[in-house]
């Protein structure tokens, strides 16, 4: 009887890091997180354009669902939390959240099963995107008055702004894009390590000890559905994160 | 001779535990202070939420928003854990 104990784990790298199958060696190459981004942009596009055009009385299933996704985030993310004048920013908004949570689902798709957002390109472009938007916004908006409302709160305590002021800087300008990046990558990353874990555990077992292979198995079905709920609420509060800058940058502090 | 090799071989070997030992520390050490902070942020929330269930929407964006934030120090723990294993 085989013994149990000698299951290794591969090394991160290998969870991660895709070969490219076209245009190798050039900085076009295309692998599979390449190759899940294109998909999901192409299916966006097709999805909420095709069914936004026909602006039916009586909508179909997808009209339905392109009209529900944009009221979501037209009331609640945008009206609520940036602004009752702020609907330009909806569109901004609306592609931020539908890409994130496009790219997050292909964590619990069968046979692909890689979240692209679990490699910080992704993450990190639409973090410094979100960034350089806010700044920009909220120096347009109110000036130099922005940078001197966020280091100097007012109602603090004069001495106290050897403290305050420069621990407001590095959250402006350094924790706010850095935590934003990531969360989200740290999240997907996580739940990808551990559906892995536990499929290869499945597998193991399975080959070991068939009986015990149900406990893992079980529990990788219950986490790949935690993992929808993990995908939908990272796509939220991204979006939602990047509207209460937006917000910060549009109004002063009430 | 022999024995010098044996150290540095050792010494190798000792690194490697030191780095694996250290990685799991900074996450787990990372873990506590959020995992007592989520608690608390979605415990009064659950409790605002019975206190007063027409605020249910605004309570619930704003408890997402208090999540996000107690649960980026975890997650630099988490790429930390990372860092230090390499």
């Amino acid at each position: 009887m085989p013994v149990l104990g000698a299951f290794v784990f591969p090394p991160i790298d290998e969870l991660f890091r895709w070969k490219g199958f076209l245009f190798e060696g050039t900085p076009l190459e295309v692998n599979k997180t390449v190759l899940l981004i294109l998909i999901s942009s192409l299916l966006i596009l097709v999805i909420f354009i095709g069914g936004g055009r026909k602006k039916a009385l009586r909508p179909g299933p997808v009209q339905n669902v392109v009209e529900m996704t944009y009221e979501f985030i037209d009331n609640g993310i945008t009206k609520d939390v940036v602004g009752h004048d702020a609907g330009r920013y909806t569109p901004f908004l609306g592609s931020l959240f539908l890409f994130i949570l496009f790219l997050n689902f292909w964590e619990v798709i069968p046979f692909l099963q890689f979240p692209p957002t679990s490699r910080m390109a992704v993450p990190g472009f639409l973090a410094i995107m979100v960034y350089i938007l806010y700044l920009v916004v909220g120096f347009k908006n109110q000036g130099f008055k922005y940078l001197t409302g966020h280091l100097f709160p007012p109602g603090v305590p004069l001495a106290l702004y050897i403290l305050v002021t420069p621990i407001e800087f590095v959250q402006l300008f350094l924790v706010r894009p850095f935590s934003l990046a990531v969360r989200l990558l740290a999240n997907m990353m996580a739940g990808h390590i551990l559906l892995t874990a536990l499929a290869l555990l499945t597998a193991y077992a399975l080959k070991n000890a068939p009986i015990i292979a149900i406990g893992p198995f079980l529990l990788n079905v219950g986490v790949t559905g935690f993992e929808i709920l993990v995908g939908f609420l990272q796509a939220y509060i991204f979006t939602l994160l990047t509207a209460v800058y937006l917000g910060d940058a549009l109004h002063p502090e009430h | 001779m022999s024995t010098l090799l044996l150290a540095a071989q050792q010494a190798g070997e000792l690194k490697d535990g030191l780095q694996s030992i250290g990685a799991g520390i900074v996450y787990g050490a990372a873990a506590i202070g959020p995992g007592i902070g989520i608690g608390l942020v979605v415990g009064n929330a659950i409790q605002a939420m019975a206190r007063q269930p027409e605020m249910q929407g605004t309570i619930r964006t704003t408890m997402f928003l208090g999540i996000a934030f107690t649960e980026a120090l975890a997650l630099f723990g988490f790429v930390l854990f990372f860092l230090a294993k390499s």
